[in-house]
């Protein structure tokens, strides 16, 4: 069921020897062992280069010049839409808002749709898998509305207990946010069983896509959601570009999120009318390079083929997996690898997180230590911090090796008078 | 030079001065909200003077290694002299250079300290390192 919208057809193997040349940050020997990418990815050179292309050919504001690079840069901008609408497969264009980032996106929903919607007494459903950015903006829209939040819990396996959903769910639920894969264990969430639960109960759902729509073929009109978030920089894109899909007549009759340039018709001293959707939810100057580049990233991860990236990342994280268990006092959270997307969460017994990345670090080992702005994940997991590997196209089987070298140095470090 | 040297670890591994005290002048406790770790500092003052110390916690290598170091450090001194201390002794006696997260875990004794002793809401200084 979690694995019905990865499409496998177009599989092809990954040239990772190839891929790695984009990345000017892995030409070192030893190269750097990159395994953060549940955090941001790194930038190929083509994305690099379409963003140079317009700072240094043609730079201007977009939707109002007459000039011709103005046009150039809004007809690029727009272009990068149309492939981000591809990529989700979008029924339209507009329905692309670009944002900052996915919690910009939430946000969105939350102060826009969430002021319409929700009133004293509503309930929204969440899970325990939240980051923080699919969390606190409901939150404070439940204090705001007097509406409850109700939380979906996991399993031991760390797994959603997806039974609890049919006695959560009722007519006060008005919204279930969920995340697709979760950013600390990398649980694949049955999302298309939630939506379709939701939909029967009358509620709406928006799908945290951060660490989903970068790593395997995501489908919003299979999937039916109302709402799905996602981050351009985790996905080998620029920091500052995020991206809200909605189904059309949601985001119609959204009032505004910001008010200023660019998200009106006309204004007049009192009163404003609005642009239609997206520029609606566009106010001011974008991120006109960063955008673009995004659009550049689409075809470089669809290029590179989302499959194929899923398939690599299956047999990264299965490596890992196996290799990593070798280490003495390890605890690896989180369900098995074919349930779960590459993200790896672990902790080695007596070593805190912070000093196993520091000392990876001295081995030129990028990884994660801390709480992965997962807090509640982390309180249900009783543990206070984890160390996090998460892998991406780029990744290698050497880096794992480096990461398990690295750690047996740790183990050896950390632990060699408790023996 | 590297952090995991062998004098932190030496604290981090056999700590100075750690438990508590049973009858303190000066118990306070504070944490580190972005990786969790906490320490306890217990003081018995007579004279103005630090008579006794003791910590506990949970931590990183830096954030125990520099409790450990700075309670060996305050024994035996005034609370003049303790409210002296800067962010710049703890470097100094940490004795490498550190990345802006890390500075957070050696400051954190340091914190529990003043905040401790003075009875202040807060440690106003040096918290972004």
């Amino acid at each position: 069921m979690t694995q019905k919208t990865i499409h496998t057809s177009d599989f092809r193997p990954l040239d990772v020897k190839a891929i790695r040349e984009d990345f000017p940050i892995f030409a070192d020997t030893p190269p750097l062992a990159f395994l953060d990418s549940a955090a941001s990815t790194q930038t190929p050179r083509p994305v690099v280069e379409a963003m140079d292309a317009y700072y240094d050919t043609y730079r201007s504001n977009i939707h109002r010049g007459i000039y011709r690079i103005s046009e150039e840069a809004t007809k690029q901008y727009e272009i990068a839409r149309q492939k981000v609408a591809q990529l989700i497969n979008a029924p339209r264009t507009s329905q692309i808002v670009f944002t900052r980032n996915t919690t910009e996106s939430i946000n969105l929903v939350a102060y826009s749709w969430g002021s319409m919607n929700i009133q004293q007494g509503d309930e929204i459903i969440l899970t325990d898998l939240e980051h923080h950015s699919n969390l606190v903006p409901w939150q404070l829209l439940a204090q705001r509305t007097g509406a409850t939040l109700r939380f979906l819990e996991i399993t031991d396996e760390g797994l959603l207990d997806f039974t609890q959903l049919r006695d959560v769910l009722s007519e006060k639920t008005k919204l279930v946010a969920i995340t697709h894969v979760s950013n600390v264990i990398g649980t694949i969430n049955p999302i298309q069983s939630v939506i379709d639960a939701a939909h029967t109960a009358g509620a709406k759902v928006i799908v945290d896509a951060a660490q989903s729509v970068p790593h395997f073929h995501v489908d919003v009109q299979q999937l039916g959601c109302d709402f799905l978030a996602f981050s351009g920089h985790k996905m080998c894109g620029p920091t500052g570009v995020g991206v809200l899909y909605g189904k059309l007549e949601l985001l119609e009759e959204m009032p505004p999120f910001l008010g200023g340039g660019s998200m009106i018709r006309s204004v007049e001293r009192d009163v404003s009318t609005y642009a239609d959707v997206p520029a609606k939810f566009e106010a001011g100057t974008p991120s006109i390079a960063e955008a673009i580049g995004l659009g550049a990233a689409v075809d470089y991860i669809t290029q590179a083929g989302l499959a194929s990236i899923h398939v690599h990342e299956q047999e990264l994280l299965k490596y890992a997996h196996e290799r990593l268990q070798e280490i003495e006092g390890i605890t690896i959270y989180g369900p098995a690898p074919h349930q779960k997307a590459g993200v790896i969460s672990f902790n080695i017994e007596g070593v805190h997180p912070h000093d196993v990345a520091g000392i990876l670090d001295t081995h030129n080992v990028a990884i994660r230590a801390g709480h992965h702005c997962a807090q509640p994940l982390m309180k249900k997991l009783d543990v206070i911090a984890t160390v996090r590997a998460s892998f991406y196209l780029y990744n290698t089987y050497d880096d794992i090796d480096r990461l398990y070298e690295g750690l047996q140095k740790t183990q050896t470090l950390m632990t060699r008078r408790n023996k | 030079m590297n952090i995991y040297q062998e004098e932190l670890l030496d604290h981090y591994e056999n700590p100075s001065n750690y438990g508590v005290l049973s009858n303190p002048d000066v118990s306070h406790e504070e944490d580190n909200p972005l990786c969790g770790d906490k320490i306890r500092i217990d003081l018995i003052v007579e004279d103005n003077i630090i008579k006794e110390v003791r910590f506990c916690g949970h931590g990183c290598t830096i954030s125990l290694a520099a409790a450990s170091m700075l309670t060996e450090k305050i024994e035996g001194k005034s609370l003049e002299e303790v409210k002296k201390l800067s962010r710049d002794d703890i470097m100094d006696m940490i004795g490498i250079p550190l990345g802006p997260v890390r500075v957070k875990c050696a400051l954190l004794a340091l914190k529990v300290l003043k905040t401790g002793a003075y009875g202040i809401k807060g440690w106003p200084g040096e918290e972004d390192g």
